[in-house]
């Protein structure tokens, strides 16, 4: 029986250190919300309004405010937007770029207290509804609309339908991949398209399509955050300082015509995978806030609310804001001015202009 | 007497073959819970109670946006779409399988065009399928079968090769036509085969399933869990992975079962998992 019995143990110590490894990995990721610390890490993905985030990292400018308080900042690129926003809501990330809207759904709706640290821009026409061989939005009636479902390109449908007396029920949306959108567009069968950039200049460069809607329509309501664990901020005010310092550095650089300005603006054209030219072109349909006053201004605006209510409802009329919540005041909303929209008692997305008033005022 | 001779009773097979299940869903609850102490509504690992809340409501209580029960509509939509482009794999298997491991002529022809064509990931040439077949049910039955029907085809052809030389020289000693020795001595031996192919390939069936579904759909299994994945709602995901397993599960045993039942001389030696 001797040896079955050192079987036995052998397997019985691999189960466990099995189970122990697997157990650390789905659990480990909490100690991103430990309390003092001194490494911090925020991702981002692909857009126009983020790519400054890859260059921060590149060109140094990241560690030398980094340094300046005495902390690291790992800044990484994550190549799927949603997969970025899931790692941030499961602790993985202390900070991720989001939009408002995925911001209240994914991390707020999960229970994640979050803040929006930096408000960067707003898309004011980078996202856009396409139709084929036809020219105006009350066209789209009856038709199947391709697009990415849940996403803001559903609210952009969402907002643009209420303005032509139209509903969801008028249509049918097919939910497709960002990523197979430009070959979708290219069949017989897809006759509307919502979608952003840079696919939205992509498909609209086709003969036949029209752009007869588009984000700068109801400016500001597609807002572009770098979006922070509020608890993470609280403990360590200095990883807020880093990056907001950072960041408004880049801000300056990028926004002139200088050597340092177009050199930038040209690797960040080079990482999203277009041109200065093209580059240019996106950051016209974005409303980039170059300097802090301007982000500080938009975050503390009356319209902000008013915003986020809109925002609240659509994800609660989807089913998004949560299985169990009640309302679309489920999830409370806390803006600049301390107000709060929805419950009090649940406030889980925070507007806060603290740190980037600190920027505007010099005080980094 | 040595490990390896060792004959299990019936219960411990059931006890050993349910601890792993076991472990998991222990390690899962206690995962969940530590999480959940950080954070009660943590979406990542949900608890086990509101996975079965999900899966309750995703089956029983009708939507309120469509009012169709989610589980079973999404279900019968994914069977279908499997079950068609299966069935196309399986007759292009056999067809293909034996007339290439019966005629040379067939064969030089097509058995290295079949083994480079088998060797393309579907997924890479999906715009391609999407502009011939366009975006509707027929590019998602297609990715299925430009997925397993090249695998499966190899796999009936080798079991064609199989044949015994001896059984074929006999055949034709006795006067046999090609077309006879197909009906009587192929079809016959390659059949049992074709169920094993047709249960590998429905691995790599469920995977194109899953990924064509994700792409443009309306319904779906795949196209659920991608569509909740945006806002990580891993309560109706989970179950949802389970359901699969399950169906996938029971598929296979079902065409074991067939196989066992109706080509009993097939299985007489050897165990099969």
């Amino acid at each position: 029986m001797r040896p079955m019995k050192n079987h036995f143990i052998k397997f019985l110590c691999l189960a466990v250190i099995f189970t122990a490894a697997t157990f650390s990995s789905l659990t480990g990721t909490t100690s991103a919300l430990a309390a003092k610390k001194k490494d911090f890490k925020v991702c981002w993905s692909i857009y126009v309004g983020w790519m400054p985030w890859g260059y921060l990292k590149d060109s140094g400018i990241m560690k030398k405010w980094a340094d300046k308080y005495d902390i690291s900042v790992d800044i990484v690129q994550i190549n799927d937007y949603v997969e970025s926003i899931n790692q941030y809501t499961a602790g993985a990330y202390d900070g991720c770029s989001m939009t408002n809207m995925d911001a209240l759904s994914i991390p707020a709706g999960g229970g994640v207290d979050t803040t929006a640290l930096i408000v960067g821009d707003y898309s004011n026409g980078n996202d856009g509804i396409i139709l084929k061989d036809k020219k105006s939005l009350a066209d789209i009636k009856g038709q199947k609309v391709n697009l990415v479902e849940l996403s803001v390109s559903h609210y952009l449908l969402a907002r643009a339908l209420d303005t032509v007396k139209l509903s969801e029920k008028d249509i049918t949306v097919v939910n497709t991949s960002d990523a197979d959108m430009i070959a979708a567009y290219a069949t017989k069968d897809v006759t509307c398209v919502v979608t952003w950039n840079p696919l939205l200049s992509e498909i609209e460069a086709n003969k036949n399509a029209t752009k007869v809607f588009d984000s700068s329509q109801i400016s500001g309501e597609i807002i572009d955050v770098m979006m922070v664990n509020t608890k993470t901020l609280k403990d360590n005010p200095n990883f807020g300082k880093a990056l907001v310092g950072a960041w408004y550095e880049l801000m300056k650089i990028m926004s002139g015509d200088t050597k340092e300005g177009i050199a930038a603006r040209t690797a960040m054209a080079k990482a999203s995978g277009t041109d200065l030219k093209g580059y240019d072109a996106q950051l016209g349909t974005t409303k980039m806030f170059y300097t802090p006053e301007e982000g500080v201004a938009f975050i503390t605006s009356k319209e902000l609310a008013k915003t986020m209510e809109l925002v609240a409802k659509f994800l609660f009329e989807k089913g998004i804001l949560g299985e169990n919540a009640p309302s679309a005041e489920y999830v409370g909303i806390q803006f600049a001015d301390g107000s709060v929209y929805g419950d009090s008692k649940n406030v889980k997305l925070r507007f806060d202009p603290t740190f980037m008033k600190m920027a505007a005022d010099g005080k980094l | 007497m040595r490990l390896i001779n060792k004959k299990l009773k019936w219960h411990d097979r059931v006890i050993l073959g349910a601890l792993p299940f076991i472990a998991l869903v222990m390690t899962y609850a206690t995962a969940s819970y530590l999480r959940r102490i950080d954070n009660p509504a943590d979406k990542l690992l949900p608890s086990l109670e509101a996975i079965g809340n999900a899966f309750w409501r995703m089956a029983f209580v009708p939507s309120p946006r469509t009012g169709d029960y989610l589980l079973w509509s999404d279900t019968l939509d994914s069977l279908w779409r499997l079950g068609t482009g299966m069935t196309i794999s399986t007759l292009l298997a056999l067809l293909f399988g034996i007339a290439i491991g019966f005629i040379p002529h067939i064969r030089s022809t097509l058995a290295p065009f079949i083994a480079s064509i088998s060797l393309i990931p579907p997924i890479t040439i999906l715009p391609i399928l999407f502009i011939i077949f366009g975006l509707g049910e027929m590019s998602k039955v297609m990715l299925i079968v430009a997925g397993t029907a090249p695998i499966m085809i190899r796999s009936v052809t080798q079991a064609v090769l199989d044949i015994p030389r001896e059984i074929i020289i006999k055949a034709e000693t006795l006067g046999a036509s090609v077309w006879q020795m197909i009906t009587r001595i192929v079809i016959p031996t390659t059949l049992p085969q074709l169920i094993t192919a047709l249960r590998l390939g429905l691995v790599p069936a469920w995977i194109f399933l899953i990924s064509a579904e994700a792409i443009a759909s309306t319904s779906g299994l795949g196209y659920r869990i991608f569509l909740v994945r945006r806002y990580l709602a891993m309560d109706v995901i989970l179950p949802y992975v389970l359901w699969i397993t399950l169906l996938a599960f029971i598929i296979d045993r079902l065409l074991l079962y067939i196989s066992k039942r109706i080509f009993r001389w097939h299985h007489l030696s050897g165990e099969s998992l």
